[in-house]
């Protein structure tokens, strides 16, 4: 692993990801999951389980795929807009080290910015760390590696990488993710559900594969994400004057 | 380790657009200047060269190894990109200091202190890029590229945003690194400075190569132009009469600064003119050949 992670590239990409004026949104969603949790606590509403719903709904659906797909094209897809990563390219660096070292800094600022505050937000709404604030935080952590894999790739894919991002998780995820069964199979949110419900044992989170599934599935999906991201970035190009 | 840069029938198009056309060419050590209108291909070429584009057809090599899709070339090649990118976050040290890290120099710092001071930023190596002029980003990118010694170097508008006392300073750096047998290829507008420093020119027009070698050599072969040369003597109407009857001299001009001799035969004319003046007890003062700049040389080749 020592072969694959540069702490040189490292080190730029977390200065350059925390230097653009992005970084504050980060902060933004995580949040707005922790003072939702606060508010639904203090109001108490009855009957419906309020916590898997809110937490896994929209701390899975929407918090974890906006936060990961700003972090995943931040980290990456930043430098090839603006060109300065002919500075790093033009060295003997592998392409599989930027793209591995790139995508674990994005699937850890993920992780902190998701993860964790799924764990708090779990905490205070159960009022301890209960196997649903644990299951969240581990679904949470594996959507985080998911995720980064898929938009990393994509910010080496297109320059409009978010724009692509945002399809695939309002469209693909949220709307066809839910009436179509096979949609499923290629859905990171449901890969991070099925996780966290493995812990959680909460219908309410709905998760709709099982645990064996999305493993796999997720497994799959980050290392093809990775190995094609790489192949891409080998062939990265500059445009001459014709274009 | 042979460093030289080797083109054979490369071309590279996008769609039905043809970027660089059919170029065979050799760049040896010395310095290479890259010339050529906007739009030619020189930046094409030389994204092409540096490996970060692929050829369309051909062959292109450095030292006798595929440029493309081939990392380890950048441990002889040093880039200097045109694109002002560069990670302005970091103190020009430390984008030093990582190039150096990157390429696993034995002893980064002490290689990141000695390209620093050659491209003379030591004073400003502590503060933000951000913070730089156009100047001195260019130079803190010189820097970068030369901070692991490579034996092959590669310039895209190196004096973009420098001052005149930059340039010159940059020319000569340019001008030593080149006269140690590196092999150095930079593409430039500013004709006047390739004219001090390269040995050898490459222009490219429209895609193809045009001409290539010594421009005063590209110039001498220009037989459809005629040399323009300016005589300043004791009497010019005399010389210009006397002049007109050479079959090597297609037109005379009396002008302020001198007689304006345009001849169609440049060996032939060099050869007469000092006879001719002498039968006509004319004294010849000064002749200064009037288009054999670099500057003339790429017009005439645009033009054509």
């Amino acid at each position: 692993m020592g072969g694959l992670f540069s702490g040189v590239v490292a080190r730029i990409t977390l200065r350059a990801t925390f230097g653009r004026k992005r970084a504050l949104i980060f902060a933004i969603a995580p949040l707005l999951l922790i003072l939702l949790t606060l508010l639904l606590k203090a109001a108490r509403p009855p009957g419906a389980p309020w916590p898997a719903r809110v937490l896994g709904d929209f701390g899975f659906s929407v918090v974890l795929p906006l936060t990961a797909l700003i972090i995943g094209t931040s980290v990456l897809g930043a430098e090839i807009d603006d060109g300065s990563i002919v500075h790093l390219l033009a060295t003997p660096v592998r392409r599989s080290t930027v793209i591995v070292t790139k995508f674990c800094v994005g699937a850890a600022l993920t992780a902190a910015f998701v993860a964790v505050p799924e764990l708090i937000a779990g905490v205070i709404a159960e009022g301890s760390a209960d196997k649903l604030a644990i299951g969240l935080f581990v679904g949470a952590l594996a959507g985080s590696v998911i995720y980064n894999a898929v938009f990393v790739m994509l910010s080496v894919l297109t320059t409009r990488a978010i724009a692509v991002g945002l399809l695939y998780v309002l469209i693909w995820e949220a709307v066809l993710g839910n009436f179509v069964s096979g949609a499923r199979l290629l859905s990171v949110e449901q890969y991070s559900l099925g996780v966290a419900n493995s812990i959680a044992s909460d219908a309410a989170l709905r998760a709709g594969l099982n645990l064996t599934t999305a493993v796999v599935m997720g497994v799959i999906v980050t290392g093809a994400a990775l190995v094609y991201a790489t192949r891409r970035l080998s062939g990265f190009s500059l445009k001459g004057d014709a274009v | 380790m042979s460093t030289a840069i080797e083109l054979r029938n490369v071309s590279r198009w996008y769609g039905n657009v043809v970027a660089v056309n059919d170029i065979t060419m050799t760049i040896g050590p010395g310095v290479t200047g890259l010339l050529g209108p906007n739009g030619a291909g020189k930046s094409t070429l030389l994204h092409l060269i540096a490996g970060f584009l692929a050829p369309s057809r051909g062959e292109l090599t450095i030292g006798g190894t595929a440029a493309w899709r081939n990392p380890e070339i950048y441990r002889t090649v040093g880039l200097v990109p045109e694109r002002d990118s560069v990670y302005a976050f970091l103190t020009g040290e430390e984008f030093v200091l990582a190039t150096a890290k990157l390429h696993k120099l034995a002893d980064p710092r002490a290689a990141t202190r000695r390209s620093i001071a050659i491209v003379d930023m030591e004073q400003a190596q502590d503060r933000r890029i951000s913070t730089y002029s156009k100047g001195m980003r260019q130079r803190i990118k010189v820097a970068a590229a030369l901070v692991h010694d490579p034996q092959v170097l590669l310039l895209d508008e190196p004096f973009n945003g420098m001052d005149p006392r930059q340039r010159l300073h940059m020319i000569d750096l340019l001008a030593k690194l080149g006269a140690e047998g590196r092999t150095i290829l930079l593409s430039s507008h500013i004709l006047e400075e390739v004219e001090q420093l390269a040995g050898t020119i490459q222009v490219i027009v429209a895609g193809r190569l045009a001409a290539s070698g010594d421009f005063r050599a590209i110039r001498r072969l220009m037989t459809s132009r005629p040399h323009v040369f300016l005589v300043r003597t004791s009497d010019d109407r005399l010389l210009g009469a006397a002049l007109i009857g050479s079959p090597a001299v297609t037109g005379v001009e009396l002008t302020r600064g001198g007689l304006q001799v345009r001849a169609s035969d440049y060996g032939t004319f060099s050869r007469e003119i000092a006879g001719i003046a002498r039968g006509q007890g004319i004294r010849l003062r000064e002749l200064l050949p009037e288009d054999e700049s670099l500057e003339s040389v790429f017009a005439y080749l645009v033009e054509s």
